[in-house]
């Protein structure tokens, strides 16, 4: 007899890998036991991870659903799960969840269009995973803009493919920023809000914006400065959750709950929730 | 409609535990709550409500989710096999079966909560209609009638008898295996449903005016310079939400019992601080915005998602039990205004 479903009963997920991308962020690589993907997500979504006795937290996939071998997820030190998390070494289960949320448009909205992804630091996480896809699906989307920045060079996750990869695909344009100046760094030093504004992107773009609250904040701002309408730009909202289907009541702001009718928001439908996140 | 003499009612008692577990209002050391009848035990029908809501035998206040063992780096996952007790609770007051219906939009709407689904499913719910409403009863409010309570079978006493009614299939089988009940005449019932609603008329909270407090209201009343003195000597101490009969908010957790990590989740309350703190801070910091969370989302989140149905039934438990005698009558009554602009 199989065991009972209801999405509050985890599934297990094996680390095969575990990659340090910066002395607080690692990315932990995860497959079900038989192999392959825990289950089939889209871009933007999440996934409750846990450590039973630990504690159990919503973290978005950063790995693209193109990939169907494993999930990745890059997880900030930031507290007791996530401490746990970055002190275990491969080959340690781990109970999975999900997928939660929505996703971005991929495949409607952004279908066709120019993109602009901005980032700071551990904010790529779930652009990383949209970023990828529509490199894979390449021919369905128009000219790739990245901008991502963070404290310091050792803070910029995902660092060798965004050099590698991103950076030497076709019409992909990637711009590194850090906030202050440092040794073996020629790239541009500043804050990523006013990068984007020096750049000064065409509004014939659309947007997809994740990254500490307070950057996501004047990132808005440069863009609506630029000429970007709020319909044009997407961003991603993380509030506490517990069981990631609208129910247990702590993600609640509005009428909205950032695990179901979120974590992306277009700006315009952010706009009509209570300022309180 | 049927009947069965009053006090002939353990007999009934009798004959429905005999099938099923029978859950009814009982007092317990000075408090009347819904409590697990047994051969003896006296059911107190008369208190009008129970001190916490009949919500505890579909949405516990702490369930075991799931378990784990942990060998070296493996876990092993198992479940409990689904709640399996056949049960009937019995006099569920009109105000706490509505309450039923908002838990109902949360927990059976996709994806499922099977543990809710199956105490559901496997629960009968007989209503008893109320016949002496009290001061801070306010269902009337809502569109509530007391006087006709929901659930599966409705029942009225009256004239020395119980009366019932089946609503639905599952109340029609069910007091289709009830030998003890005799047919009875609807008419018969009538006079206890006027004397009802005469109670009603003059109850003080009846007018309790909503006008403009709705779905649409968010722009109107989450700025509102109301919420700081309103929510001015809220202590958060969280005991509206654990006797209200529809918050749904709750935790998760996990306990290591030596043997295994069970994961349970218990009733939680958006009242308080932790509620919503995260690693990089806490959107609602003050006990101001915690307050206000509660009420916008039974009086305005809740129906924008639910056809318009409210978060709250008028049950007036709050009304009674908040010890700084704040309550969702005076939030509503102090947002009036704005409301109606």
């Amino acid at each position: 007899m199989g065991m009972r479903e209801d999405t509050l009963i985890p599934k297990i997920g094996v680390i095969t890998d575990i990659r340090k991308d910066t002395p607080d962020v690692k990315t932990f690589r995860a497959v079900s036991p038989e192999g392959g993907v825990v289950f089939k997500h889209m871009p933007g979504q999440c996934a409750m991870l846990s450590i039973p006795g630990v504690g159990e937290a919503m973290f978005s996939i950063t790995s693209s659903p193109t990939n169907t071998e494993f999930m990745e997820f890059s997880i900030k030190k930031c507290g007791c799960l996530t401490d746990w998390l970055h002190q275990m070494d491969v080959g340690q289960q781990i109970t999975i969840r999900g997928p939660y949320g929505n996703a971005f448009p991929v495949e409607t909205e952004l279908r066709g269009k120019d993109l602009l992804f901005i980032a700071g630091g551990i904010g790529l996480a779930p652009l990383r995973s949209v970023i990828n896809y529509v490199l894979h699906y390449r021919e369905n989307y128009g000219k790739i803009d990245i901008v991502y920045g963070s404290r310091s060079k050792e803070d910029l996750v995902d660092f060798n493919e965004i050099k590698n990869e991103w950076s030497n695909a076709e019409n992909v344009n990637v711009y590194l920023t850090i906030d202050r100046e440092q040794e073996n760094w020629d790239g541009h030093v500043g804050f990523v809000p006013n990068y984007v504004k020096e750049i000064g992107f065409s509004t014939d773009k659309t947007a997809l914006v994740c990254g500490p609250p307070i950057m996501i904040k004047f990132v808005l701002g440069a863009l609506g400065e630029l000429g970007f309408d709020k319909t044009q730009v997407y961003t991603t909202m993380e509030l506490r959750m517990k069981c990631g289907v609208g129910k247990c009541g702590r993600c609640n702001i509005g009428s909205k709950y950032v695990c179901k009718d979120g974590p992306v928001f277009r700006c315009d439908e952010l706009e009509e929730l209570p300022d309180e996140y | 409609m049927q009947k069965i003499a009053m006090d002939r009612i353990s007999q009934l008692f009798s004959a429905i535990a005999a099938e099923r577990a029978l859950y009814l209002p009982m007092k317990k050391k000075g408090a009347v709550n819904f409590g697990k009848w047994e051969e003896g035990a006296e059911a107190d029908l008369h208190a009008l409500h129970t001190v916490k809501s009949p919500k505890d035998l579909f949405f516990p206040q702490s369930e075991d989710l799931v378990s784990f063992k942990m060998r070296g780096k493996e876990i092993s996952v198992d479940a409990p096999d689904a709640p399996d007790e056949k049960f009937v609770v019995f006099g569920v007051r009109a105000c706490d079966a509505r309450g039923m219906d908002v838990l109902d939009r949360v927990f059976l709407s996709e994806p499922v909560d099977t543990y809710y689904q199956a105490r559901r499913e496997n629960g009968i719910v007989v209503t008893l209609s109320c016949s002496a409403p009290e001061e801070t009863c306010f269902c009337s409010v809502f569109g509530i009638d007391p006087a006709r309570p929901g659930g599966d079978v409705s029942a009225w006493i009256a004239d020395g008898s119980l009366y019932v009614k089946a609503l639905t299939e599952k109340g029609e089988a069910f007091l289709s295996g009830l030998s003890l009940l005799e047919a009875a005449d609807e008419a018969e019932i009538e006079p206890a449903v006027r004397e009802t609603k005469a109670v009603m008329e003059r109850l003080p909270l009846k007018d309790l005016d909503l006008t403009g407090i709705d779905g649409n209201a968010t722009e109107k009343l989450f700025g509102s310079e109301k919420w700081a003195e309103l929510s001015r000597a809220c202590l958060g101490c969280g005991t509206c939400t654990y006797v209200c009969p529809t918050c749904q908010c709750y935790d998760i957790r996990d306990f290591d019992t030596g043997k295994e990590i069970r994961r349970y989740r218990c009733w939680d309350s958006c009242m308080y601080s932790d509620f919503t703190r995260m690693a990089h801070g806490n959107p609602r910091k003050s006990q101001v915005e915690r307050f206000r969370q509660r009420f916008m989302h039974k009086l305005v989140y809740f129906p924008a998602n639910n056809d318009g149905m409210y978060s709250c039934v008028g049950c007036g438990r709050c009304v009674a039990k908040c010890p700084i005698s704040m309550n969702i009558v005076k939030v509503v009554k102090a947002l009036g205004s704005e409301a109606k602009e």
